[in-house]
């Protein structure tokens, strides 16, 4: 199914008129969602992302804007007739029920003509928990399971109503490192199983790329970019998103554009650019470095770390906006007796942001 | 800390001399007492060793009437006052305007007299050759005719007792409840509503069962303080309880020891274990009881 | 569009059967609330009626055009009211103040200091807060009587100043404060009594300040013991006063003046209660009961 969003937009009324200002946690969000697709929903945390998740549940209703799930406007639409699947950050496993208690419970909330027979409930339930595979755990109750196997449950519970579109809260940031790599290959799993549309809340961007289809990044209530994790990786639109994504995080300099080159200090560090005159950032991702004796940008270095199959080279620089330079490079003949260090660049990892209003002005 | 030395018991000390001359020594004087028969105060001396002042107790007629009296109020006062409660709670939890308003009024009787505030109640209720009293203007307001509750039948005078109790016990309970639904998780609400339930079936299958610990631990408290029930009765009837066939089992007790018919701790203390046994049995009865039915 | 319009409908539904919601929830908490303040109006409105015009009322008025306060002077003056209000007063106060200091050297010695037996008499303790007071009156009031302590402040004051309950509650709250703390005063070179004076009790504080209050409520409407304890108007309590009151005071009849004497002494309490309602409210929630 798919969702889309117009114009929405969510204000918290300030509590004290006199000293605060109205907070807007979501402001004048419009995106669509494809039917079959994994959302994550990306940003800082207060950026509102969950603020965005509560308005698609229902369970916040907007100031202004409309939702739709498919051709149906949904915006005054309550929760529980939205047919929406939640899985809340901490689960919300009912304590006091068995997990078959807990999966079933939304299907015996059914009424009127969606009500189904006992025996049916029994077959959803044990079909998802096979599903999600805790069909061992039926009988416990939630505080005797594990971290991991909660969260199958909640997801198990979420599913059992086949809900339009499932959406979870922070899925993975109640579990340890290790779990929390896999429930997301099972996540990934689970939803190319069922195809629901699926959005899931993340201030964590490693999880966003890697199994989100598409990823919607936010920043102070405001979409900032949109699109497949790659893709936006490779194509920031503006200096907060390419700072964000990409782990080491990119490098940022000060710089100037000068005849068609950019400059760090008096060095052109890259030429041929389709851009005015101007103050600009140049972020450079760390794997976007290429050493080189004759390179023309010299960073002081300070020491040098191995990872395995490449190594990453720490290094200073007078123009960078934080105190350390990563480069990761896969050369290793580099001879280190100098203090100094220079790189070439490649060009397709090298960004442009306007120093006025840190949006992206071109690809070098 | 590491340091083991025994200063502590220095410390400890006056509370051991007090506890132990007025709670210790007094438990098992209290069983000597009761199996002392034909104890004389006076001289400090008696007959025998025995049941004899238990079967005395039990037969004593006034005892059976304050027994009697005690279930009634406990069997009336702890399900009315607890489901009241709950009622009011759910109520305080779903407001937010005036709701610090009527929390402070709702908690008031805590801090008043019994005894002052159940004189005012008595004259509420009483029927006199000058007045019929308030309540008896609200009674024949809606067609009924005038009762005298406080000299009156037994059941008017039952119905003040409960009533009073009531009043009495609720902004512990309310208090108590107000505080555990307002501790219940938010998220798990949102997951209900999410899962399409019912007000009704939200508040049957999730709000009650998390509450359930809190519940249970009123009932079990509001069944030993009923079972202690005095103050109240003497407020509203007088020192004088067996005559106005309201007496409750610790009226009895203090009657036995100082009153009209005073002068008789043997009594006392056989009435005062039979309490005693009464309140543990219940309070274990419940304890099994809810084994199946509280989460915790 | 036709959808947009159902919508709204439900919407309006929503809203309708919430704003219904709500008005049977004030309603009913109206209707307590009333439950609760009616016999304090009434109890405040009898008071400052003349004796003449509310025997006069065979069917009571809800109002008075003519208060007085005459039955406040008879409450003063015809019965030792002031007597037994300072009675109640030294009670409470002695009562609670030596039960404070008992609790606060107890609870300390529990959660602080280390030595043998600790956890045995502990344990002990906690056995004994399930005893009833009323299991234990009868023997206590031949032991205050053979002591001659009837009618003395002592006799009431003595056998309800170590309460297990309350030096349970302390302990807890002592156990809250880091051991670190104690380490550091030790490096210092505090001793422990002067750390329990400077650091835990000042810590503390509103923790001791609720147990005060709570206890002096309890004393201030004690009946069972002072009841058995006084047979000498002298020494009685409130409580007692206002059984006498209503038995031999102003004559059977008199309630105006008895209502008089009835707000006098419940006066005290409310004011305390309007002063620190947080703090008694949060204490009572996390553990008292009435009675």
């Amino acid at each position: 199914m798919k969702v889309v969003l117009q114009n929405l937009t969510k204000i918290y009324p300030s509590r004290n008129k006199k000293t605060d200002s109205d907070v807007i946690a979501v402001n004048d969000f419009s995106f669509e969602i494809a039917s079959g697709d994994l959302v994550g929903l990306l940003g800082p945390s207060g950026c509102g992302k969950s603020t965005a998740l509560n308005l698609i549940c229902g369970l916040q209703s907007p100031t202004s804007g409309s939702i739709f799930f498919d051709e149906d406007d949904v915006t005054a639409v309550p929760p529980e007739r939205r047919g929406v699947g939640v899985v809340f950050q901490n689960y919300a496993l009912y304590p006091h029920l068995t997990v078959k208690e807990n999966i079933l419970f939304p299907l015996q909330n059914l009424k009127g003509p969606d009500k189904i027979p006992k025996q049916d409930m029994l077959n959803r339930a044990n079909e998802v928990a096979g599903l999600v595979q805790i069909a061992g755990l039926m009988e416990r109750k939630p505080s005797e399971l594990s971290g991991g196997q909660q969260q199958r449950v909640a997801i198990a519970r979420a599913l059992v109503k086949m809900p339009r579109i499932l959406l979870l809260d922070e899925p993975f940031s109640n579990l340890d490192a290790r779990l929390r790599l896999q429930t997301r290959e099972e996540l990934r799993r689970i939803q190319r199983q069922t195809q629901i549309t699926t959005v899931f809340v993340t201030h964590d961007q490693e999880e966003a790329m890697s199994i989100s289809d598409t990823i919607i990044v936010m920043r102070d209530g405001k979409i900032e970019q949109i699109g497949k994790p790659q893709q936006v990786y490779d194509n920031p639109a503006n200096l907060f998103v390419a700072s964000f994504l990409g782990t080491p995080p990119i490098n940022v300099f000060e710089g100037h554009v000068a005849n068609g080159s950019a400059y760090i200090g008096n060095e052109a560090v890259i030429s041929g650019i389709n851009a005015e005159n101007q103050q600009v950032y140049i972020g450079i991702r760390p794997e976007g470095f290429i050493l080189n004796r004759q390179g023309p940008l010299k960073c002081e270095l300070s020491r040098v770390e191995a990872m395995g199959r490449d190594i990453s080279i720490v290094s200073k620089h007078s123009a960078s906006a934080s105190s350390i330079v990563r480069s990761i490079c896969s050369e290793s003949d580099i001879s280190f007796e100098s203090e100094q260090v220079c790189f070439s660049l490649k060009p397709e990892k090298v960004f442009l942001f306007s120093k006025e209003t840190e949006e992206r002005i071109t690809s070098a | 800390m590491e340091k083991n030395n025994n200063k502590g018991w220095l410390y400890l000390l006056p509370a051991i001399a007090f506890l132990g001359l007025f709670m210790v020594y007094p438990l098992i004087d209290v069983s000597i007492y009761s199996i002392e028969e034909g104890y004389n105060s006076a001289s400090q001396s008696f007959f025998g060793v025995g049941l004899y002042n238990y079967s005395y107790v039990l037969h004593d007629p006034y005892f059976l009437q304050a027994l009697k009296n005690t279930f009634i109020l406990v069997a009336i006062t702890v399900p009315v006052s607890t489901s009241i409660a709950l009622l009011i709670s759910l109520g305080l939890n779903s407001i937010t305007k005036l709701k610090v308003m009527y929390q402070t009024i709702f908690f008031l009787p805590y801090v008043t007299n019994t005894l002052a505030v159940g004189l005012v109640f008595m004259i509420l209720f009483n029927k006199t050759a000058y007045t019929d009293g308030f309540a008896n203007l609200i009674i024949n307001y809606f067609g009924g005719s005038s009762v005298d509750f406080i000299n009156g039948p037994y059941w008017a005078k039952m119905f003040v007792l409960c009533f009073y109790t009531v009043w009495v016990v609720m902004p512990f309970k309310v208090l108590t409840l107000t505080s555990a639904l307002a501790s219940v998780n938010q998220q798990y609400y949102d997951a209900a509503k999410i899962d399409s339930a019912s007000k009704l079936r939200t508040f049957t299958k999730i709000t009650l069962p998390m509450i359930s610990p809190i519940v249970f631990y009123l009932v079990i408290t509001g069944f030993i303080g009923a079972f202690k029930a005095y103050g109240d009765a003497v407020a509203l009837f007088g020192t004088d309880l067996n005559a106005a066939e309201m007496n409750t089992i610790v009226g009895y007790i203090c009657d036995m020891l100082y009153g009209n018919s005073g002068g008789y701790p043997s009594y006392a203390s056989a009435g005062a274990i039979i309490l005693f046994v009464i309140v543990l049995t219940i309070t274990c009865l419940n304890l099994l009881i809810s084994k199946k039915h509280v989460y915790y | 569009m036709a959808n947009q319009s159902s919508f709204e409908k439900l919407n309006k539904t929503a809203n309708a059967k919430k704003k219904a919601a709500n008005a049977i929830i004030y309603a009913l908490l109206s209707f307590w609330a009333v439950m609760i303040l009616f016999p304090f109006y009434w109890m405040l409105l009898t008071s400052i009626k003349s004796y003449s015009s509310y025997n006069s009322e065979f069917k009571p008025m809800l109002y008075t055009l003519k208060p007085t306060i005459d039955n406040y002077k008879l409450a003063f003056t015809a019965v030792p009211l002031s007597r037994y209000f300072m009675n109640t007063l030294i009670f409470t106060i002695s009562a609670t103040s030596l039960m404070l200091a008992i609790t606060v050297f107890s609870a300390y010695a529990f959660a602080k200091l280390n030595f043998k037996g600790k956890s045995f008499a502990f344990t002990l303790f906690l056995a004994l807060m399930m005893i009833p007071n009323e299991l234990v009156i009868v023997t206590n009031f031949v032991t205050i009587t053979n002591l001659g302590m009837r009618n003395t402040y002592l006799g009431l004051v003595l056998p309800s100043i170590a309460s297990v309950f309350y030096i349970y509650l302390l302990k807890e709250n002592f156990e809250q404060i880091p051991a670190e703390l104690y380490y550091a005063a030790k490096v210092d070179g505090t001793s422990d009594l002067a750390y329990l004076f400077k650091v835990m009790i000042p810590i503390c504080k509103p923790t001791i300040f609720t147990i005060a209050i709570l206890k002096a409520i309890e004393c201030w409407n004690s009946y069972v013991w002072p009841r058995l304890i006084t047979d000498d108007a002298n020494y009685f309590v409130v409580s007692n006063g206002i059984q006498e009151i209503r038995e031999n005071g102003f004559g059977r009849e008199n309630i105006p003046a008895m209502m008089a004497a009835v707000v006098v002494i419940s006066v005290p309490l409310i004011i305390l209660y309007f002063i620190f309602r947080k703090s008694i409210m949060e204490g009572v929630a996390h553990g008292g009961t009435k009675g």
